[in-house]
């Protein structure tokens, strides 16, 4: 990507007629779009009007908070973790930057599915195991306080929700990374010598001057993943824990309304993701609108 | 009498990118509000030479002494002395997300730490001097290429540097535009400011430079003043480099 043009931008807006631009809004406007979207109000005019799908959607709504929050707060940790791992895959500390490719390989090279078994069942009691005897450390150190807390700290302590949320965060930090370090990777070479020539630290010319033009590039990527996130949550089902799918489940196992419980689920999912693709959409439109003022 | 009052010395200096050797051992004293401009054929290492100067390339091997402190691989020394080494690029390289102001105050506050008032102050004087100063709150992208690297310089000025290198600064520039920034750099040089100037605007190396150095393979050829570069250039690569430089 160029960002530093040396001819400066022409208006676009004066040579292009008239007929063109029409013409282009007409092929390009998103007519599946609108199609999902009567799909989604037809499905909920159905469910309003038929008492067994009423029930239903009354009974399985309920989980929604619980995937909506363990999505995002599973995503702003995931968003931490994918920012460091991204610097350091472009790290030239070798052992930084093999650190965050095992970290991304190993994730991307095991199913959801099954990361999700692992980092419940075996990542999390792995790690109080390991603060348990940094509480010991702690404590032979006069730290007690801390030491106490950390040797305490019993692996039933930690609720399957929020190893829903590890598990989710650990994963996606795994892709987010890739999306910043190719963010990062997009800036010219050009800033960061510019940074450094004026005596800015490497940490400044990423603060200051790298990542916010990174992260602009990669909202819409961001944005996307984040959609993403949200369809995978459905498999922390597997855990026991009472997102909107597993409440689905709940309820066809009790009613046998499997049809009417997996209808309503389907089309929840589809609003959610609707409703943010719309938002990913109008934000990247706003800054496509903000680029050069 | 006193020895030299040198501001920037190379010695020895050798760079190589893998098998290419692209500086060869070169040599360069250049005393405290000299203008040194350097000449010489594309990929002969002026580039290189320049930047080995404020170290964004680090030496295969030999010294570089700034005022009188040698170059380490020392990250806090080298930002300090970074930040007495202004530097202008070919391609500008000015933020795109930042108003030409806050391009030049960014550095002043966090590397220089000033307030954003003073900061801001000393831009604005740096935005009058290079002329554009009802540019301040527009963006890099609605700029000329003229315009553009005269935000770089003022950028570069407003770290208060000792010394200013300028790896061709007008190279990319449309023929109209050359002439408003060389303008400024000219002004620069009647100043005193102490310039290592990487160009082949003839004109501009006639009117301010103190000494001409010509490179080739990583090797300096002839380094004298201009006058006597032009009108008696004592090498064959130095005639015939010449030569096609003044016939384009
Ligand atoms: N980062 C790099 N990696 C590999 N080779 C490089 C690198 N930078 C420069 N070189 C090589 O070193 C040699 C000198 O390059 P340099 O850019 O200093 O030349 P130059 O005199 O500035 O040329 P120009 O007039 O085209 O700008 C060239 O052969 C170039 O290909
Ligand atoms: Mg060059």
């Amino acid at each position: 990507m160029d960002d530093q043009p040396s001819i400066p931008l022409k208006d676009e807006s004066i040579s292009i007629p008239e007929i063109t631009i029409s013409e282009n809004k007409l092929g390009e406007f998103p007519w599946w779009f609108v199609g999902l979207i009567l799909i989604a109000i037809w499905a909920s005019f159905f469910i309003f009007s038929k008492e067994n799908y009423r029930e239903a959607f009354l009974f399985i709504i309920v989980g929604i908070k619980f995937t909506i929050v363990t999505s995002l707060t599973a995503y702003v940790i995931a968003t931490i973790l994918g920012l460091f791992a991204g610097l350091g895959r472009i790290s030239r500390n070798v052992v930084i930057n093999n650190l965050a490719t095992l970290y991304i390989e190993l994730i991307r090279g095991i199913p959801m599915l099954v990361l999700i078994f692992f980092i419940a069942f075996v990542g999390v009691p792995i790690a109080v195991d390991f603060l348990n005897k940094i509480g010991v450390l702690l404590l032979s150190l006069g730290l007690t306080s801390t030491g106490k807390f950390l040797t305490n700290l019993h692996n039933q302590a930690i609720a399957m929700n929020v190893r829903a949320i590890i598990a989710l965060a650990v994963t996606y930090g795994a892709f987010l990374a890739e999306i910043f370090r190719a963010g990062i990777q997009s800036i010219g070479k050009g800033q960061m010598e510019a940074s450094r020539s004026l005596g800015m630290s490497y940490k400044q010319a990423m603060q200051f001057v790298i990542l916010p033009q990174a992260i602009r590039n990669v909202l819409p990527a961001l944005g996307n993943d984040f959609v993403a996130m949200v369809k995978d949550s459905s498999l922390v089902s597997v855990l026991a824990v009472r997102d909107i799918t597993q409440v689905a489940r709940l309820y066809a196992g009790r009613s046998f309304r499997f049809r009417e419980a997996y209808v309503t689920l389907t089309v929840l999912y589809l609003i959610m993701t609707l409703a943010l693709s719309m938002l990913v959409r109008y934000i990247e439109k706003r800054l496509r609108k903000n680029e050069r003022t | 009498m006193n020895a030299p009052d040198n501001i920037i010395e190379i010695k020895n200096l050798h760079k190589h990118f893998g098998h290419v050797k692209a500086l060869n051992g070169v040599n360069i004293n250049i005393q405290r509000g000299k203008v040194v401009v350097i000449i010489g054929p594309s990929g002969s290492g002026k580039s290189t030479l320049l930047r080995c100067i404020n170290y964004l390339e680090i030496p295969t091997k030999g010294e570089i002494w700034i005022d009188g402190e040698l170059l380490t691989n020392d990250q806090k020394h080298l930002n300090e002395i970074r930040a007495e080494i202004g530097m202008v690029f070919q391609l500008f390289n000015l933020f795109p997300h930042l108003t030409a102001l806050e391009n030049i105050t960014l550095a002043q506050k966090v590397v220089r730490r000033r307030s954003s008032e003073e900061a801001k102050e000393i831009a604005l004087k740096q935005l009058r001097r290079v002329g554009i100063p009802e540019k301040a709150d527009v963006y890099p992208g609605q700029l000329s290429g003229g315009q553009q690297q005269r935000v770089a310089i003022a950028r570069a000025l407003a770290m208060n540097p000792k010394i200013m290198l300028f790896d061709e600064p007008t190279s990319a520039l449309d023929p109209e535009m050359i002439k408003e920034v060389l303008d400024v750099m000219l002004d620069l040089a009647r100043e005193g400011m102490t310039m290592v100037c990487v160009s082949h605007e003839m004109g501009f190396a006639r009117s301010a430079a103190d000494e001409i150095i010509f490179i080739d393979e990583g090797l300096i050829v002839e380094q004298t003043t201009p006058a006597e570069l032009f009108t008696n250039p004592k090498e064959e690569r130095t005639k015939l480099f010449l030569s096609q430089i003044l016939h384009h």
